[in-house]
Protein backbone atom coordinates (compact mmCIF):
# COMPACT_ATOMS: atom_id res chain seq x y z
CA UNK A 1 0.00 0.00 0.00
CA UNK A 2 1.34 3.32 -1.05
CA UNK A 3 1.70 5.93 1.48
CA UNK A 4 0.65 9.89 0.04
CA UNK A 5 2.07 12.33 1.42
CA UNK A 6 0.18 15.85 1.97
CA UNK A 7 1.54 18.77 3.73
CA UNK A 8 -0.32 20.34 6.89
CA UNK A 9 -0.62 23.64 5.06
CA UNK A 10 -2.87 22.12 2.85
CA UNK A 11 -4.95 21.51 5.21
CA UNK A 12 -4.87 24.93 7.25
CA UNK A 13 -5.50 25.97 4.05
CA UNK A 14 -8.59 24.21 2.89
CA UNK A 15 -10.00 24.72 6.42
CA UNK A 16 -9.57 28.35 6.20
CA UNK A 17 -11.64 28.52 2.64
CA UNK A 18 -14.34 26.19 3.57
CA UNK A 19 -15.03 28.44 6.88
CA UNK A 20 -14.69 31.98 4.85
CA UNK A 21 -16.90 30.41 2.17
CA UNK A 22 -19.57 29.16 4.27
CA UNK A 23 -20.20 32.64 6.77
CA UNK A 24 -20.34 34.42 2.92
CA UNK A 25 -22.27 32.30 0.75
CA UNK A 26 -25.56 30.28 1.95
CA UNK A 27 -26.14 26.89 -0.16
CA UNK A 28 -28.16 26.90 -2.63
CA UNK A 29 -30.00 24.10 -1.03
CA UNK A 30 -31.16 26.53 1.74
CA UNK A 31 -31.93 29.65 -0.64
CA UNK A 32 -34.08 27.81 -2.90
CA UNK A 33 -35.69 26.53 0.21
CA UNK A 34 -36.30 30.06 1.16
CA UNK A 35 -37.82 31.21 -2.22
CA UNK A 36 -40.61 28.15 -1.95
CA UNK A 37 -40.99 28.93 1.47
CA UNK A 38 -40.96 32.81 -0.04
CA UNK A 39 -44.49 31.65 -2.53
CA UNK A 40 -46.32 29.48 0.26
CA UNK A 41 -45.94 31.54 3.39
CA UNK A 42 -49.19 33.06 3.87
CA UNK A 43 -48.81 35.45 7.12
CA UNK A 44 -47.52 38.79 5.53
CA UNK A 45 -45.29 39.62 8.42
CA UNK A 46 -43.86 36.14 7.65
CA UNK A 47 -43.18 37.28 3.64
CA UNK A 48 -41.69 40.46 4.53
CA UNK A 49 -39.23 38.19 7.09
CA UNK A 50 -38.09 35.79 4.37
CA UNK A 51 -37.50 38.65 2.01
CA UNK A 52 -35.26 40.12 4.45
CA UNK A 53 -33.89 36.66 4.72
CA UNK A 54 -33.11 36.55 1.26
CA UNK A 55 -32.00 40.06 0.36
CA UNK A 56 -29.24 39.82 3.28
CA UNK A 57 -27.91 36.08 2.13
CA UNK A 58 -27.60 38.38 -1.19
CA UNK A 59 -25.82 40.81 0.09
CA UNK A 60 -23.52 38.69 2.42
CA UNK A 61 -22.51 36.66 -0.72
CA UNK A 62 -22.14 39.76 -3.04
CA UNK A 63 -20.03 41.81 -0.46
CA UNK A 64 -18.13 38.37 0.90
CA UNK A 65 -19.42 39.25 4.31
CA UNK A 66 -20.75 37.23 6.51
CA UNK A 67 -24.45 36.74 6.68
CA UNK A 68 -25.14 36.60 10.40
CA UNK A 69 -22.65 38.09 13.00
CA UNK A 70 -22.71 34.78 14.80
CA UNK A 71 -20.17 32.99 12.69
CA UNK A 72 -20.27 29.93 15.07
CA UNK A 73 -17.76 27.41 16.61
CA UNK A 74 -16.14 26.19 13.80
CA UNK A 75 -17.20 22.13 13.49
CA UNK A 76 -15.21 19.25 11.27
CA UNK A 77 -16.32 16.34 10.61
CA UNK A 78 -12.85 14.53 8.70
CA UNK A 79 -12.84 11.67 6.87
CA UNK A 80 -9.22 10.59 6.76
CA UNK A 81 -7.51 8.15 5.03
CA UNK A 82 -5.58 5.59 6.48
CA UNK A 83 -2.97 5.90 3.35
CA UNK A 84 -2.31 9.55 4.06
CA UNK A 85 1.08 10.66 5.84
CA UNK A 86 1.24 14.33 6.66
CA UNK A 87 4.19 16.29 6.70
CA UNK A 88 5.16 19.60 8.49
CA UNK A 89 2.62 19.28 11.52
CA UNK A 90 0.27 17.89 13.58
CA UNK A 91 -3.55 17.31 11.90
CA UNK A 92 -5.01 18.91 14.71
CA UNK A 93 -3.14 22.05 14.65
CA UNK A 94 -3.14 22.51 10.81
CA UNK A 95 -7.30 22.51 11.27
CA UNK A 96 -6.80 24.91 14.43
CA UNK A 97 -4.49 27.27 12.20
CA UNK A 98 -6.77 27.43 9.38
CA UNK A 99 -9.59 28.22 11.57
CA UNK A 100 -7.63 31.35 13.43
CA UNK A 101 -6.29 32.27 9.51
CA UNK A 102 -10.50 32.01 8.28
CA UNK A 103 -11.43 33.93 11.55
CA UNK A 104 -8.78 36.72 11.33
CA UNK A 105 -8.06 37.66 7.95
CA UNK A 106 -12.04 36.97 7.01
CA UNK A 107 -13.46 39.25 9.74
CA UNK A 108 -15.60 36.29 10.84
CA UNK A 109 -16.69 37.01 14.53
CA UNK A 110 -14.45 35.46 17.31
CA UNK A 111 -16.88 33.92 19.79
CA UNK A 112 -15.17 31.08 21.73
CA UNK A 113 -13.89 31.18 25.17
CA UNK A 114 -11.64 29.17 27.00
CA UNK A 115 -13.23 27.96 30.18
CA UNK A 116 -16.90 26.89 30.01
CA UNK A 117 -18.05 28.21 33.80
CA UNK A 118 -15.03 29.97 35.43
CA UNK A 119 -13.00 32.12 33.19
CA UNK A 120 -15.10 32.77 30.18
CA UNK A 121 -12.43 34.52 28.23
CA UNK A 122 -12.31 34.89 24.42
CA UNK A 123 -9.86 32.96 23.30
CA UNK A 124 -9.55 35.91 20.17
CA UNK A 125 -9.04 33.66 17.52
CA UNK A 126 -12.15 31.05 17.64
CA UNK A 127 -9.85 28.16 18.41
CA UNK A 128 -10.43 25.30 19.22
CA UNK A 129 -12.88 23.98 16.46
CA UNK A 130 -14.30 20.73 16.97
CA UNK A 131 -13.33 18.42 15.61
CA UNK A 132 -14.66 14.93 14.46
CA UNK A 133 -12.46 12.45 12.47
CA UNK A 134 -13.24 9.29 11.14
CA UNK A 135 -10.68 6.68 9.72
CA UNK A 136 -11.35 5.60 6.36
CA UNK A 137 -9.40 3.42 3.96
CA UNK A 138 -7.87 5.16 1.22
CA UNK A 139 -5.21 8.39 0.26
CA UNK A 140 -7.75 10.97 0.43
CA UNK A 141 -8.71 13.65 3.57
CA UNK A 142 -12.52 14.74 3.25
CA UNK A 143 -13.33 17.87 4.99
CA UNK A 144 -17.05 19.39 5.91
CA UNK A 145 -16.54 22.19 7.88
CA UNK A 146 -19.66 24.45 9.24
CA UNK A 147 -19.71 27.59 11.76
CA UNK A 148 -22.55 26.46 14.71
CA UNK A 149 -24.45 29.51 15.46
CA UNK A 150 -25.45 29.00 19.12
CA UNK A 151 -28.69 30.69 19.50
CA UNK A 152 -29.91 27.69 17.73
CA UNK A 153 -27.35 25.47 19.59
CA UNK A 154 -28.24 26.42 22.63
CA UNK A 155 -32.20 25.04 21.51
CA UNK A 156 -31.15 21.45 21.08
CA UNK A 157 -31.67 18.20 23.40
CA UNK A 158 -30.96 14.56 24.16
CA UNK A 159 -33.19 11.55 25.50
CA UNK A 160 -32.01 8.15 26.40
CA UNK A 161 -35.84 6.77 24.95
CA UNK A 162 -36.48 2.99 25.29
CA UNK A 163 -37.65 0.74 22.81
CA UNK A 164 -40.96 0.62 23.81
CA UNK A 165 -41.33 4.70 22.71
CA UNK A 166 -41.10 3.47 19.40
CA UNK A 167 -41.50 5.83 16.48
CA UNK A 168 -44.50 7.71 18.25
CA UNK A 169 -42.08 8.03 20.73
CA UNK A 170 -39.35 9.74 18.60
CA UNK A 171 -41.98 11.71 16.88
CA UNK A 172 -43.04 13.34 20.26
CA UNK A 173 -39.21 14.47 21.35
CA UNK A 174 -38.51 15.87 18.32
CA UNK A 175 -41.62 17.79 17.76
CA UNK A 176 -41.77 19.05 21.50
CA UNK A 177 -37.91 20.22 21.34
CA UNK A 178 -38.65 22.23 18.55
CA UNK A 179 -41.86 23.58 20.12
CA UNK A 180 -40.42 24.43 23.28
CA UNK A 181 -37.49 26.64 21.12
CA UNK A 182 -40.64 28.62 19.63
CA UNK A 183 -39.65 31.80 18.25
CA UNK A 184 -35.70 31.49 19.91
CA UNK A 185 -33.76 29.89 17.34
CA UNK A 186 -34.37 31.78 14.28
CA UNK A 187 -36.83 29.84 12.40
CA UNK A 188 -37.11 29.26 9.67
CA UNK A 189 -34.95 26.14 11.10
CA UNK A 190 -32.85 23.23 10.01
CA UNK A 191 -33.38 20.27 12.21
CA UNK A 192 -31.13 17.49 12.46
CA UNK A 193 -32.33 14.27 14.13
CA UNK A 194 -29.55 11.69 15.20
CA UNK A 195 -31.22 8.37 16.30
CA UNK A 196 -29.62 5.08 17.74
CA UNK A 197 -25.74 4.76 18.91
CA UNK A 198 -25.06 5.49 22.46
CA UNK A 199 -25.38 9.04 24.33
CA UNK A 200 -22.22 10.61 22.24
CA UNK A 201 -23.07 9.25 18.85
CA UNK A 202 -26.79 10.27 18.94
CA UNK A 203 -25.41 14.11 19.39
CA UNK A 204 -22.99 13.55 17.03
CA UNK A 205 -25.38 12.50 13.97
CA UNK A 206 -27.72 15.13 15.17
CA UNK A 207 -24.86 17.32 13.99
CA UNK A 208 -23.78 15.72 11.24
CA UNK A 209 -27.32 15.63 10.09
CA UNK A 210 -27.39 19.84 10.31
CA UNK A 211 -24.94 19.37 7.66
CA UNK A 212 -26.11 17.39 5.05
CA UNK A 213 -27.94 19.39 2.58
CA UNK A 214 -32.02 19.73 3.18
CA UNK A 215 -32.91 18.92 -0.42
CA UNK A 216 -31.51 15.00 -0.02
CA UNK A 217 -33.53 12.33 2.41
CA UNK A 218 -32.34 9.67 4.29
CA UNK A 219 -31.52 6.47 2.43
CA UNK A 220 -33.95 4.28 3.95
CA UNK A 221 -37.63 5.35 2.61
CA UNK A 222 -38.94 4.69 6.45
CA UNK A 223 -36.79 7.75 7.97
CA UNK A 224 -37.30 9.56 4.58
CA UNK A 225 -41.10 9.25 5.11
CA UNK A 226 -40.41 10.50 8.92
CA UNK A 227 -38.24 13.09 7.60
CA UNK A 228 -41.38 14.57 5.42
CA UNK A 229 -44.19 14.23 8.23
CA UNK A 230 -42.12 15.92 10.75
CA UNK A 231 -41.14 18.82 8.69
CA UNK A 232 -45.04 19.08 8.15
CA UNK A 233 -46.09 18.94 11.74
CA UNK A 234 -43.52 21.33 12.45
CA UNK A 235 -44.81 23.83 9.71
CA UNK A 236 -48.31 23.26 11.45
CA UNK A 237 -46.94 24.79 14.85
CA UNK A 238 -47.82 28.11 13.18
CA UNK A 239 -43.80 29.80 14.42
CA UNK A 240 -43.21 31.05 11.09
CA UNK A 241 -40.39 32.98 10.37
CA UNK A 242 -38.42 34.86 13.23
CA UNK A 243 -41.46 33.22 15.14
CA UNK A 244 -43.77 36.11 14.41
CA UNK A 245 -46.32 33.87 13.12
CA UNK A 246 -46.86 31.88 9.93
CA UNK A 247 -46.65 28.82 8.37
CA UNK A 248 -42.93 28.39 7.86
CA UNK A 249 -41.51 27.12 10.92
CA UNK A 250 -38.34 24.63 9.34
CA UNK A 251 -37.02 24.44 6.19
CA UNK A 252 -35.96 20.66 6.55
CA UNK A 253 -35.60 18.12 8.93
CA UNK A 254 -32.33 15.34 8.20
CA UNK A 255 -32.41 12.27 9.97
CA UNK A 256 -29.17 10.03 10.65
CA UNK A 257 -29.11 6.92 12.33
CA UNK A 258 -26.86 4.05 13.67
CA UNK A 259 -27.31 0.80 15.13
CA UNK A 260 -27.50 0.67 18.57
CA UNK A 261 -27.71 -1.01 22.26
CA UNK A 262 -31.07 -3.88 22.89
CA UNK A 263 -31.94 -1.36 25.85
CA UNK A 264 -31.33 2.11 23.94
CA UNK A 265 -32.93 4.52 21.87
CA UNK A 266 -31.42 7.46 22.14
CA UNK A 267 -32.57 10.58 20.13
CA UNK A 268 -30.86 14.03 19.76
CA UNK A 269 -32.02 16.91 18.18
CA UNK A 270 -29.53 19.40 16.83
CA UNK A 271 -31.19 22.54 15.82
CA UNK A 272 -29.91 25.10 13.07
CA UNK A 273 -31.00 28.48 11.95
CA UNK A 274 -31.82 29.47 8.50
CA UNK A 275 -28.43 30.24 8.28
CA UNK A 276 -27.50 26.45 8.24
CA UNK A 277 -23.37 26.90 7.01
CA UNK A 278 -21.44 24.14 6.12
CA UNK A 279 -19.10 23.18 2.94
CA UNK A 280 -17.11 20.38 2.39
CA UNK A 281 -13.93 19.84 -0.17
CA UNK A 282 -11.09 16.65 -0.63
CA UNK A 283 -7.61 16.81 -0.15
CA UNK B 1 -47.95 49.82 10.53
CA UNK B 2 -44.56 51.46 9.63
CA UNK B 3 -43.53 54.40 12.54
CA UNK B 4 -40.32 56.28 12.54
CA UNK B 5 -39.06 57.09 15.73
CA UNK B 6 -36.01 59.94 16.25
CA UNK B 7 -34.14 58.51 19.39
CA UNK B 8 -34.15 59.15 22.24
CA UNK B 9 -37.03 57.37 22.18
CA UNK B 10 -39.75 59.52 24.49
CA UNK B 11 -42.67 58.08 26.90
CA UNK B 12 -45.04 59.80 24.21
CA UNK B 13 -43.49 57.32 21.31
CA UNK B 14 -43.75 54.50 23.63
CA UNK B 15 -47.57 54.89 24.53
CA UNK B 16 -48.12 55.50 20.92
CA UNK B 17 -46.52 51.96 19.96
CA UNK B 18 -48.55 48.83 19.44
CA UNK B 19 -47.27 45.09 19.90
CA UNK B 20 -47.08 44.28 15.77
CA UNK B 21 -45.47 47.91 14.72
CA UNK B 22 -42.99 48.40 12.02
CA UNK B 23 -40.37 50.84 13.44
CA UNK B 24 -37.37 52.16 12.30
CA UNK B 25 -35.22 54.00 14.58
CA UNK B 26 -32.95 56.98 13.73
CA UNK B 27 -30.17 58.20 16.10
CA UNK B 28 -28.18 56.68 18.61
CA UNK B 29 -28.41 53.49 20.74
CA UNK B 30 -26.32 51.26 23.39
CA UNK B 31 -25.35 47.70 22.75
CA UNK B 32 -24.67 45.19 25.22
CA UNK B 33 -25.23 40.98 25.14
CA UNK B 34 -24.35 38.34 28.02
CA UNK B 35 -20.99 39.13 29.56
CA UNK B 36 -21.87 43.20 29.53
CA UNK B 37 -25.26 42.57 31.15
CA UNK B 38 -23.20 40.48 33.69
CA UNK B 39 -20.88 43.01 34.61
CA UNK B 40 -23.52 45.99 34.99
CA UNK B 41 -25.95 44.14 36.67
CA UNK B 42 -23.23 42.68 39.59
CA UNK B 43 -22.52 46.71 39.58
CA UNK B 44 -25.99 47.48 40.34
CA UNK B 45 -26.46 44.68 42.75
CA UNK B 46 -23.13 46.39 44.94
CA UNK B 47 -24.95 49.73 44.58
CA UNK B 48 -21.69 50.82 42.45
CA UNK B 49 -22.07 53.52 39.46
CA UNK B 50 -21.97 51.91 36.05
CA UNK B 51 -19.59 53.14 33.47
CA UNK B 52 -21.89 53.61 31.23
CA UNK B 53 -25.32 56.24 31.20
CA UNK B 54 -28.36 53.94 30.60
CA UNK B 55 -30.81 56.16 31.50
CA UNK B 56 -33.51 56.95 28.87
CA UNK B 57 -31.82 54.65 26.31
CA UNK B 58 -32.51 51.55 24.10
CA UNK B 59 -30.03 48.34 24.31
CA UNK B 60 -29.28 46.48 21.27
CA UNK B 61 -28.62 42.62 21.93
CA UNK B 62 -25.68 42.19 19.75
CA UNK B 63 -21.90 41.53 19.20
CA UNK B 64 -20.82 42.12 15.96
CA UNK B 65 -18.58 40.50 13.57
CA UNK B 66 -15.33 42.49 12.87
CA UNK B 67 -16.14 45.21 10.04
CA UNK B 68 -14.19 44.66 6.70
CA UNK B 69 -12.30 47.82 5.45
CA UNK B 70 -14.37 50.13 4.00
CA UNK B 71 -17.50 49.64 6.47
CA UNK B 72 -18.83 51.11 9.55
CA UNK B 73 -19.74 48.26 10.87
CA UNK B 74 -19.70 44.66 10.45
CA UNK B 75 -22.45 42.45 10.20
CA UNK B 76 -24.79 42.85 13.55
CA UNK B 77 -28.13 41.30 13.84
CA UNK B 78 -29.63 40.72 17.23
CA UNK B 79 -28.64 37.95 19.80
CA UNK B 80 -31.91 36.14 22.11
CA UNK B 81 -33.24 38.14 24.19
CA UNK B 82 -34.00 35.37 26.99
CA UNK B 83 -30.18 35.02 28.19
CA UNK B 84 -30.43 38.41 29.70
CA UNK B 85 -33.99 38.01 31.23
CA UNK B 86 -32.10 37.83 34.86
CA UNK B 87 -30.50 41.33 34.14
CA UNK B 88 -33.39 43.20 32.81
CA UNK B 89 -35.33 44.34 35.09
CA UNK B 90 -32.91 45.91 36.89
CA UNK B 91 -31.84 47.55 34.22
CA UNK B 92 -35.09 48.86 33.18
CA UNK B 93 -35.40 50.22 36.76
CA UNK B 94 -32.79 52.41 36.36
CA UNK B 95 -34.39 54.02 33.59
CA UNK B 96 -33.46 51.73 30.37
CA UNK B 97 -36.55 52.58 27.86
CA UNK B 98 -35.93 49.59 25.73
CA UNK B 99 -34.18 46.70 23.94
CA UNK B 100 -33.52 45.25 20.96
CA UNK B 101 -33.39 41.66 21.01
CA UNK B 102 -35.01 38.62 19.12
CA UNK B 103 -37.30 36.22 20.54
CA UNK B 104 -39.45 35.30 23.78
CA UNK B 105 -38.88 37.11 27.14
CA UNK B 106 -39.80 35.70 30.72
CA UNK B 107 -42.94 36.81 32.82
CA UNK B 108 -40.55 39.31 34.87
CA UNK B 109 -39.30 41.05 31.90
CA UNK B 110 -42.73 41.26 30.52
CA UNK B 111 -43.86 42.53 33.97
CA UNK B 112 -41.25 44.93 34.28
CA UNK B 113 -41.51 46.32 30.78
CA UNK B 114 -45.39 47.40 32.08
CA UNK B 115 -44.30 48.67 35.02
CA UNK B 116 -41.55 50.73 34.08
CA UNK B 117 -43.51 52.07 30.67
CA UNK B 118 -40.95 50.69 28.36
CA UNK B 119 -41.04 48.60 24.96
CA UNK B 120 -39.44 45.54 23.44
CA UNK B 121 -38.49 45.47 20.15
CA UNK B 122 -37.08 42.33 17.59
CA UNK B 123 -34.83 42.31 14.74
CA UNK B 124 -34.56 39.72 12.39
CA UNK B 125 -32.09 37.42 13.54
CA UNK B 126 -29.42 36.05 11.03
CA UNK B 127 -30.25 39.53 8.98
CA UNK B 128 -26.67 40.86 10.26
CA UNK B 129 -25.68 41.73 6.79
CA UNK B 130 -28.77 43.85 6.02
CA UNK B 131 -29.00 45.21 9.51
CA UNK B 132 -25.75 46.90 9.32
CA UNK B 133 -26.38 48.64 6.36
CA UNK B 134 -28.84 50.87 8.93
CA UNK B 135 -25.78 51.13 11.38
CA UNK B 136 -23.63 54.48 10.57
CA UNK B 137 -20.89 54.50 13.16
CA UNK B 138 -19.95 52.53 16.28
CA UNK B 139 -18.02 53.97 19.53
CA UNK B 140 -16.56 51.57 22.44
CA UNK B 141 -18.32 52.84 25.87
CA UNK B 142 -16.67 50.37 27.98
CA UNK B 143 -16.09 46.66 28.25
CA UNK B 144 -13.38 46.72 25.31
CA UNK B 145 -11.57 43.63 26.73
CA UNK B 146 -14.70 41.42 26.03
CA UNK B 147 -14.28 41.78 22.13
CA UNK B 148 -17.74 41.80 20.39
CA UNK B 149 -19.15 41.71 23.57
CA UNK B 150 -17.81 45.06 24.61
CA UNK B 151 -20.30 47.92 25.07
CA UNK B 152 -20.92 50.12 22.00
CA UNK B 153 -22.63 52.75 20.77
CA UNK B 154 -24.17 53.01 16.93
CA UNK B 155 -25.57 55.94 15.10
CA UNK B 156 -28.15 54.41 13.29
CA UNK B 157 -30.59 55.76 10.36
CA UNK B 158 -33.92 53.66 9.70
CA UNK B 159 -32.75 50.44 11.80
CA UNK B 160 -35.56 48.29 10.92
CA UNK B 161 -37.21 46.67 14.05
CA UNK B 162 -40.93 45.35 15.12
CA UNK B 163 -42.45 46.11 18.23
CA UNK B 164 -42.71 41.96 20.13
CA UNK B 165 -43.85 43.42 23.65
CA UNK B 166 -45.29 47.31 23.38
CA UNK B 167 -46.19 48.94 27.31
CA UNK B 168 -49.19 47.19 27.88
CA UNK B 169 -47.25 44.14 28.14
CA UNK B 170 -49.65 42.74 24.31
CA UNK B 171 -46.74 40.30 23.39
CA UNK B 172 -46.75 38.97 19.56
CA UNK B 173 -44.85 35.82 20.67
CA UNK B 174 -48.19 34.46 22.27
CA UNK B 175 -50.44 36.42 19.91
CA UNK B 176 -49.49 35.78 16.37
CA UNK B 177 -48.47 32.05 16.24
CA UNK B 178 -51.80 30.79 17.13
CA UNK B 179 -53.26 32.23 14.48
CA UNK B 180 -51.08 30.23 12.04
CA UNK B 181 -51.82 26.80 13.83
CA UNK B 182 -53.63 23.96 12.27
Amino acid sequence: MEVRVIDAAEVTAAVKKLLMDCNYFIGADIMDALTNARGTETSPVGKSVLDQIIENDKIAAKEEIPLCQDTGMAVLFIEYGDRVCLKNGSFEDAVNEGVRQAYGEGYLRKSVVSDPVFDRVNTRDNTPAIIHTKIVSGDKIKITAGGKGFGSENMSAIKMLTPSYGVEGVKQFILDTVRAAGPNPCPPIVVGVGIGGTFERAAQLAKKATFRAINTSNPDSRYAELEDELLCEINKMGFGPAGLGGNTTALGVNIETSPTHIAGMPVAVNICCHAARHAETEI
Amino acid sequence: MTKKINLPITDNDINNLNAGDTVLLTGSIITGRDAAHKRLFELIEQGKELPVDIKGEIIYYVGPAPAKPGYAVGPAGPTSSYRMDKYTPSLLDLGLKGMIGKGARSRAVTDSIVKNGCVYLVAIGGAAALIAKSIKSEEILCYDDLGTEAVRRYEVEDFPCIVAIDSRGNNVYETEPPKYQK
